[in-house]
């Protein structure tokens, strides 16, 4: 067993690095290419806190095998916003202190902008089964939805003024 | 993770070829979500993985008017969840689909995976068995043809041999008058494994009932159909009373057993109840003139 060549887009860089054929994306992502906003949380795909999006789709990356990602693009927490500025997902969190602890945000916001990103305007009920993948100790969720509501009134203002 | 080598094959047949050179020891590897945890938990200890992941022509959804549709084995949950071909006549098999795992987890999983893990609990198994679906497999010496209801041989254990490779499933085109709904049960809403899951077809003649399948998930070591529920409707006409009967042999054709996740009577309780709601879900359909066409 020897490891493998793998070339991947991250956050828009192209990316190679060795891994081996056993490693997961979310190992690689976090102990080769440095996206430590990546998170391990169950290492099951049941918590979502490693939520990354792989050829443009939200996925568990405990789940996947680094060499799966393949000539694919991959986008972390690390890729949202722009330069400095933070995602609308990222400031509404921030605004309604929908976190504490923090540790399962990157996944949460991750999974945020592949739901707007899909379904720009979402309800709340389509908010909360999006959601449901991420789990969170801390904030009850109803601040998460909030802050996501809050993006989708925001972008509906925006395009109607 | 247990160790493991990595085989990208380039074809169906390369799979195969593969599966077949490298000797035993060789797991398919197609969205993930079973294998990979079963390796982490070294339950399943594979010396290599061939990966399905870039096997495009595998993902392929088709619809044939009036013949079929056909579901590539690595085609996502998701995608059938979102697909307006699984709306209308093949929508019980999104409904089973739609309720596998998160959308993160139905971004990988996938139709061919749930059916080849051979969990008792597959959500895309009654579906496909109710639909009177086909499944298609490729070896070293071609390809064949298995019904879905004879698919299973029991928990993890399937009609594959170790150098075959299920291609996808034949979903035949239903009949005109006819509907289908697959319902489970589940503690949560989301993210949960079936206690019982029930997926029940019907087709009408007039009042009556031409034909009808249900299949029963969770409640015997593999996806059972409820032989003694079908019959009992098969020629009658159709009614609540009919349906609460159907119910009731369906129940006494499951063979449950208590685990963490229900005892065996609570299984069976829920066996009535789900036939008696998927079974009038499918009659409503049917009586609507049918399944979309």
């Amino acid at each position: 067993m020897s490891k493998q060549p793998l070339e991947m887009t991250v956050n828009g860089e192209p990316t190679e690095v060795l891994v081996q054929p056993y490693q997961t994306l979310l190992e690689v992502l976090r102990e080769e290419v440095g996206m430590t906003g990546v998170k391990e949380g169950c290492g099951t795909g049941d918590c979502g806190c490693c939520t990354v999006i792989l050829d443009g789709k939200p996925v568990t990356s405990c789940l996947v095998l680094a060499l799966q990602a393949q000539s694919r693009p991959v986008r972390t927490v690390e890729g949202l916003g722009d330069g400095d500025a933070l995602d609308p997902i990222q400031e509404a969190f921030i605004r309604h202190g929908a976190l504490q602890c923090g540790f399962c945000i990157p996944g949460a916001v991750v999974m945020a902008r592949a739901l707007l990103d899909a379904t720009p305007r979402p309800n709340e009920d389509e908010i909360r089964w999006a959601m449901a993948g991420n789990l969170c100790r801390c904030t009850g969720y109803t601040k998460w939805v909030e802050a996501i509501q809050d993006v989708v009134d925001q972008t509906t203002e925006g395009a109607m003024k | 993770m247990y160790k493991f080598d990595f085989v990208a094959p380039r074809s169906p047949e390369d799979a195969v070829a593969q599966l077949r050179d490298r000797g035993p020891g060789g797991k398919l590897l197609a969205g993930g979500t079973d294998l990979l945890l079963q390796t982490k938990a070294r339950v399943v200890k594979p010396a290599y993985v061939v990966d399905l992941s870039h096997l495009q022509d595998l993902e392929r959804l088709e619809h044939h008017p009036g013949e079929g549709l056909w579901i590539g084995a690595m085609a996502r949950a998701r995608d059938i969840q979102l697909s307006p071909l699984f709306q209308n006549g093949f929508s019980i098999v999104a409904d089973g689909a739609g309720l596998i795992g998160s959308i993160q987890i139905r971004n990988l999983a996938t139709v061919g995976g749930n059916l080849c893990n051979a969990a008792p609990s597959a959500d895309v198994a009654p579906p496909l068995i109710a639909a009177g679906a086909r499944a298609e497999i490729i070896g070293p010496d071609g390809t064949r043809s298995v019904p879905m209801d004879e698919f299973f041989l029991g928990p993890r254990r399937t009609v594959l041999g170790p150098t075959e490779l299920l291609l996808g499933v034949w979903v035949p085109e239903p009949a005109a008058r006819s509907g289908g709904h697959y319902l489970r049960h589940t503690p949560r809403k989301e993210m949960d494994i079936a206690v019982v899951g029930v997926g029940s077809t019907i087709t009408l003649d007039g009042e009556r009932c031409a034909d009808a399948r249900i299949a029963l998930g969770a409640v015997a070591p593999t996806p059972v159909r409820a032989r003694g529920a079908e019959e009992a409707l098969r020629g009658q006409v159709v009614s609540p009373d009919l349906i609460e009967e159907a119910a009731r042999l369906a129940a006494e054709d499951a063979r449950p057993i208590s685990d963490v996740r229900g005892s065996a009577e609570f299984r069976r309780h829920l066996v009535a109840v789900l036939t008696r709601r998927t079974l009038t879900a499918a009659w409503n359909i049917a009586k609507q003139g049918g399944t979309g066409r």
